[in-house]
């Protein structure tokens, strides 16, 4: 729990360093000695992130290569000439723009809806004060456990008598009901770091318990609803499950699933647009991770610690 | 004051829309995906009670076994390889890198966040064989090997699988065991410095103890999410070759979905859950007791 407590505050901790103690310069031969000591240390570093980063590296190499370089030109060569064309026939050919736009319209409603719902029933759940919250909050934190295909049949059913199938939104739904478990969990866990004392003393300035929700708690949880709505966009977003089994038209098709599909139709022909689909995700998926990474990776660790 | 905050409808305005979806869109489906699994059919051909029949057929269905199979082994060596990889990862950070460990973890961590059928489709690529042969294949041949046709076999697909998920989420589990290492006290390695402890030593008989709390939420927590492997055995393979490396999982979307059996699917899902639970426990239940000895 402590563990857990120390992710969901996310603040910033580093080791406590001892003072170095005053140290008189070294001669040459034991500083010699000390980076032949660390050499093994980078050596395994080096290693390490050769593995973690080439694969990436080789595949938006690989989406600037034409079909011919792929078949001619050895697979570590750098691509010959920097050309989007790979990208073009991507975006053009294969269904990729269409799914991007599909996958936009469906993580950004759902993870609007988790995130301002979850808050809303952490609240609840944690500031006010009722006969059965304990065990209100044991019944949504099982839901946590189910696995995605206890409620697959169900809930095909239900769109498609619906009339749902057509558009997007079963994915939509299917999106916030999976992910407002573990966020109203999470939700409830921030509300509890911050200090009664600011929401009773909000009442005896008058405001009612709703008001303050509005006015004190969605500004306290600014933060916390950032980091969960990051993990809870990467889950959505990386979805194949649920887009797959609810999207029954290839025009209603999510990244993930029009991915699937693009390696199924051009995967061992047409290497140069698989590669720049993939790729799109990579650099993407950099770039967001390079500004927020402290958070997503905050969130995600907290995500995981549920008690 | 508690009066206050006991107010009905704001608990109601609050409470009501997001347990009007959990309790519509999970609750209700759950027990209803319970309950079919005691029939078969689907919705166009109707339904029949068949009261246990499912389960006795999933028992003696050969393909149901073997994905059972594969879930169960597939969630156990990646567990196992997950947590070790992640725990020396964390070591490193916290006992050899130290303050300048920010970078690596960063970058290590960086594959967790992308899609799971992007990552399956670059190591499809990566370890590919004919015309367009991949680095790993490149590797094999210049140390004198015959080329590998990984996606051609049960075991290579499996270890490609294996491979492909410790890379991307390696980094994550280090993040999550390294948060756990930081929490343990200077003072207490500094005294078991001063004891003699030093190097494996220390690690065995200070820092996993010290850590185990934390080793068991990561146990637990890979478990879980190995079990409902999905995506990436899909993506990499179609869970093949044949259906040789398909898990419960797409086996049960398949016979529900491919084949329209909707009932023997949901029998299929609540062995899945039964088999998280049951993994669950048993790893806590085990935990408990060595707490205890």
């Amino acid at each position: 729990m402590t563990a857990t407590q120390t992710l969901i505050s996310a603040r910033p901790r580093s080791r406590k360093t001892r003072p170095a103690p005053l140290r008189p310069v070294q001669p040459l031969g034991r500083r010699i000695a000390r980076v032949v000591r660390r050499l093994p240390v980078w050596l395994l570093v080096t290693v390490l992130l050769i593995v973690v980063l080439y694969p990436q590296l080789w595949m938006i190499l690989g989406s600037f290569k034409t079909q011919t370089e792929f078949f001619q030109n050895s697979t570590w060569a750098l691509p010959e000439t920097w050309t989007l064309e790979n990208y073009v026939a991507a975006l053009t050919r294969g269904n990729v723009a269409v799914n991007y736009r599909n996958s936009i319209l469906v993580t950004f409603p759902s993870v609007f809806f988790i995130i301002i719902f979850g808050v809303a029933a952490g609240y609840v759940l944690e500031v006010m004060i009722w006969k059965g919250q304990r065990k209100m909050l044991l019944f949504i934190l099982a839901g946590i456990m189910v696995p995605g295909q206890m409620i697959l049949v169900p809930l095909f059913t239900v769109y498609f008598r619906a009339g749902l199938t057509n558009t997007l939104w079963p994915l939509i739904l299917t999106y916030t009901a999976m992910g407002l478990p573990l966020t109203t969990f999470l939700m409830a866990a921030y509300f509890r770091s911050v200090p009664r004392e600011i929401f009773e003393a909000a009442t005896m300035d008058g405001s009612s318990p709703l008001r303050s929700f509005f006015v004190i708690g969605l500004p306290l949880m600014k933060n916390a609803m950032i980091t969960i709505g990051l993990v809870q966009f990467f889950s959505v977003f990386n979805d194949l499950l649920i887009a797959l089994t609810f999207t029954t038209r290839p025009d209603l098709a999510t990244i993930q699933v029009g991915l699937l599909s693009l390696s199924d139709e051009y995967g061992s022909t047409q290497y140069g647009p698989l590669f720049a689909a993939i790729s799109i995700n990579i650099v993407v998926l950099l770039i967001v991770f390079v500004f927020l990474n402290k958070k997503i990776m905050a969130g995600l660790a907290a995500g995981s610690l549920k008690g | 004051m508690n009066r206050v905050f006991g107010d009905r409808k704001t608990i109601l305005i609050l409470l009501l829309p997001p347990l009007a979806i959990y309790v519509l869109l999970k609750v209700v489906p759950v027990l209803w995906s319970l309950g079919l699994a005691f029939f078969q059919g689907n919705t166009l051909r109707g339904f029949e009670f068949v009261g246990f029949d499912n389960f006795t057929t999933f028992v003696t269905d050969g393909a149901a076994l073997q994905s059972m199979w594969v879930t169960i082994s597939f969630a156990v060596i990646m567990t196992v390889c997950q947590v070790t990889f992640g725990y020396l990862l964390a070591l490193l950070y916290v006992f050899v890198l130290r303050k300048g460990s920010a970078f690596v973890r960063t970058a290590v961590f960086f594959p967790m966040v992308l899609p799971t059928v992007a990552v399956a489709l670059l190591f499809r690529s990566f370890v590919a064989v004919g015309d367009n042969q991949g680095p790993v294949n490149d590797i094999i041949n210049f140390f004198g090997g015959d080329s590998v046709e990984f996606m051609a076999s049960t075991s290579g697909t499996m270890a490609t699988a294996i491979v492909m998920t410790l890379w991307s989420s390696m980094g994550f589990y280090a993040v999550l065991l390294y948060t756990g290492l930081l929490d343990i006290p200077d003072e207490i390695i500094e005294s078991a410095r001063i004891d003699g402890a030093s190097g494996l030593r220390l690690v065995r008989n200070i820092i996993v103890p010290l850590s185990a709390p934390i080793l068991l939420s990561s146990i637990i927590f890979s478990l879980n999410s190995t079990l409902k492997v999905f995506d990436s055995l899909l993506a990499l393979n179609k869970g093949g070759p044949g259906t040789s490396t398909s898990p419960l999982t797409l086996y049960m979307y398949r016979t529900a979905f491919e084949y329209a059996e909707y009932g023997y699917g949901s029998t299929i899902a609540l062995v899945l859950t039964l088999l998280c639970l049951v993994f669950t426990l048993t790893v806590f239940r085990s935990s408990n007791k060595r707490v205890e000895d």
